[in-house]
């Protein structure tokens, strides 16, 4: 247990690693470029995290708990083409939604039930149902994208709520962080996550029901995968059958970057909301001092590194200094263990 | 709700007051703005589809020119990955820093358009180059410059297959992304051609749209799928490869396995050359993307300058050439050039 300990403390002051990253790049944005601190350039980075956030609330959840769905982005694309398809098969969009939505719900039961009922490994089920709900895009819509949506709808996705620089997708955002956190760190379903995450089988012989329990992370997974396609739908005012290509990957990096660990077991909501913004918030800053593409996505990457790597290597100085106190201790207590 | 006599009264001296504020401003910037020429140091955003793409790279050539000519102060930015929600973060940071005038590949003709409509809105004059958006959403810019009707680019590049195979067996296309409208629209044009022209002639699959793989312009993935074709049907006489990434993958796979089969398409003359003078591949062909990218920007600044406004039948100069619009807002280049051994040694030099 005592690995496990030492692993746990860095992942704990991580979160607020990252927060402090945060503010220092708001701040040397602020110095770097006169057009970084601006309500338009706020509600851009907002809008851009939109649908990331969203999707990197379950997914916190998700590898938390130890388990792990690749899927997402072809859950969303596919719930976004289910919504196109259905409004050009002249359905209401308003309807149309709640069909998309529900795909996606359906997605996350399939999901849920393969690696939970069948007993496979959601890295293996997920990476295949990647395929298949993306393969379902091309079906349903062909090489044809929708656009021309409701214009009521389209608006949403593109002005702001009036009087303020915050896009709409605000209003899904702001209470799905709220609950998110309240839950993670709140209740007893937070509480099984961490435990789970820790050890399935110790979770399962204190009584946790834990197919069931992850059962439902994958549907609330799949369901939120359908929140983010309607804002994505809006943002682009169309619905594509490659929608939202690689943002799996782009997801799970913000999820890691907020200082969840990839083995399970531990991470806060904290570090993935601020991780996400730091995303968001760096690709502006690196823009507006004209950083090319390319030059990007190298600091992104080593970002992603930098995450992986410190953690391991705070950890590792730790193990040592403990390593050390614990043999002072054993040496002036002789027989007891620590 | 109908105003009292009062408030309309109120509205219309509102209205009278606006009136002369707004001539107030049409005087004091006419001394500035000195109708019929462009200003220099007109700030010009070019942004392709993706960067790291050498079609893109001779393209922003062109458009370099002019800025030259025109004293603007041009930048070149885009994403790396050729998708309309990664174009839309630039075009954002085009807003943010205030661009003049934006000069834009798109990307995916839909997704881009909320951002589009954006930076008009921000008093930006926007010209897309190479690849337009959805009919449907034209008027997110002053015109589109394109080098030749879909049409002409879809049977040319059948006519090109039909010379390389002698007129006989079955064909396949090797695109770039299935959602990729210019190509979308050149392959419509594609089907129907074939079959009618040449009768010996017939598409792998049965019709054009069972007989396009896609490489979404990527080397690896349109290798592997050049290397599919071949697979699925051994028997196939030749490929048409509608994009530069892919005809580049089709000749560099094409001459690695030794396959009998004939490849043409639209490629670039510096990267095809290799092929083209050893033989592997008779000829592509291409429109100018130079040209593209140095008379989009002309049409934006002249736009922004007032002197153009892009409706059906106006007209801008670019260097010595006048282009009119054509309907739907789009201005031709004209047809693709071909390339073969009698001219690649010169035109590889260029672009």
């Amino acid at each position: 247990m005592n690995t496990t300990m030492s692993k746990y403390r860095p992942n704990v002051t991580w979160d607020k690693g990252v927060g402090i990253l945060l503010i220092v790049t708001v701040i040397f944005g602020w110095i770097a470029s006169p057009d970084f601190a601006t309500t338009s350039n706020l509600g851009f980075i907002l809008q851009d995290i939109g649908e990331f956030l969203i999707i990197a609330l379950p997914m916190t959840f998700l590898i938390i708990a130890g388990e792990i769905d690749l899927s997402v982005a072809s859950t969303l694309s596919l719930s976004s083409s289910t919504m196109g398809y259905a409004y050009r098969s002249g359905i209401n969009f308003n309807v149309a939604i709640i069909i998309g939505i529900l795909v996606a719900v359906a997605c996350g039961v399939l999901n849920g039930f393969l690696v939970n009922y069948l007993g496979l490994q959601s890295l293996a089920v997920t990476i295949g149902t990647l395929g298949l709900f993306r393969g379902l895009c091309f079906v349903l819509l062909g090489n044809q994208p929708v656009n021309q949506l409701p214009t009521f709808w389209s608006n949403l996705g593109t002005n702001s709520i009036p009087h303020t620089f915050l896009p709409w997708s605000v209003v899904i955002i702001i209470p799905a962080v709220a609950i998110a956190w309240i839950i993670l760190h709140r209740t007893r379903y937070g509480r099984w996550t961490y435990l789970t995450g820790i050890s399935a089988e110790a979770a399962n012989f204190s009584g946790i029901p834990v197919k069931q329990f992850k059962f439902s992370l994958f549907v609330i997974t799949g369901f939120m995968c359908g929140l983010a396609a309607l804002v994505y739908t809006l943002r682009f005012a169309s619905a594509s059958p490659d929608s939202a290509m690689g943002y799996e990957l782009s997801v799970i990096a913000a999820v890691l970057f907020g200082g969840v660990s990839i083995a399970g077991g531990f991470g806060t909501m904290w570090g993935v909301l601020f991780s996400v913004l730091e995303l968001g918030v760096i690709r502006s800053v690196l823009q507006l001092i004209n950083f090319t593409a390319n030059a990007l996505q190298m600091v992104s990457g080593a970002l992603l590194l930098f995450s992986v790597a410190l953690p391991r290597l705070i950890g590792m100085l730790k193990t040592r200094r403990e390593a050390r106190v614990r043999k002072s201790v054993t040496s002036l207590t002789s027989s007891r263990s620590v | 709700m109908k105003g009292s006599p009062l408030e309309m009264q109120k509205i219309k001296l509102k209205a009278l007051l606006a009136v002369v504020a707004l001539g107030a401003v049409v005087l004091t910037n006419a001394p500035a703005q000195a109708a019929g020429t462009i200003k220099p140091g007109l700030k010009i955003a070019i942004m392709p589809k993706a960067i790291n793409n050498g079609y893109f790279t001779a393209w922003n050539q062109g458009a370099q020119k002019a800025c030259k000519e025109l004293k603007a102060v041009c930048t070149y930015l885009g994403p790396t990955q050729a998708t309309g929600p990664a174009q839309v973060q630039f075009i954002n940071q085009v807003i943010q820093k205030k661009y003049n005038v934006l000069v834009i590949s798109a990307a995916d003709q839909n997704a881009i358009v909320p951002a589009l409509n954006k930076a008009k809105a921000a008093g930006i004059t926007i010209v897309t180059s190479d690849a337009d958006v959805a009919s449907t959403a034209a008027s997110s810019r002053v015109v589109s410059i394109l080098p030749a009707a879909s049409a002409s680019i879809g049977t040319a590049e059948v006519d090109w297959i039909a010379k390389a195979t002698g007129s006989k067996g079955s064909v396949a296309i090797l695109s770039a992304a299935a959602t990729a409208a210019n190509q979308n629209a050149w392959i419509a044009a594609m089907g129907p051609y074939l079959t009618s022209k040449y009768p010996n002639m017939s598409w792998v699959g049965g019709t054009v749209d069972k007989s396009v793989f896609y490489g979404n312009d990527d080397p690896a993935t349109s290798t592997s799928q050049f290397d599919a074709i071949l697979a699925q049907y051994p028997d196939v006489a030749g490929i048409i490869a509608p994009t530069t990434v892919g005809v580049l993958a089709a000749a560099q796979e094409k001459q690695a396995k030794n396959a009998a089969v004939q490849v043409t398409g639209l490629g670039l003359p510096s990267q095809m050359a290799p092929y083209i003078e050893n033989g592997t591949v008779g000829q592509v062909g291409l429109w100018n993307p130079i040209d593209l990218g140095y008379v989009a920007v002309y049409a934006g600044a002249s736009a922004k300058a007032g002197i153009f406004t892009g409706k059906v039948g106006s007209s801008f100069k670019a260097g010595t050439k006048s282009y009119s619009v054509t309907a739907g807002g789009i201005a031709y280049l004209g047809a693709p050039f071909v390339f073969d051994k009698s001219n690649i040694a010169v035109f590889k030099k260029i672009y």
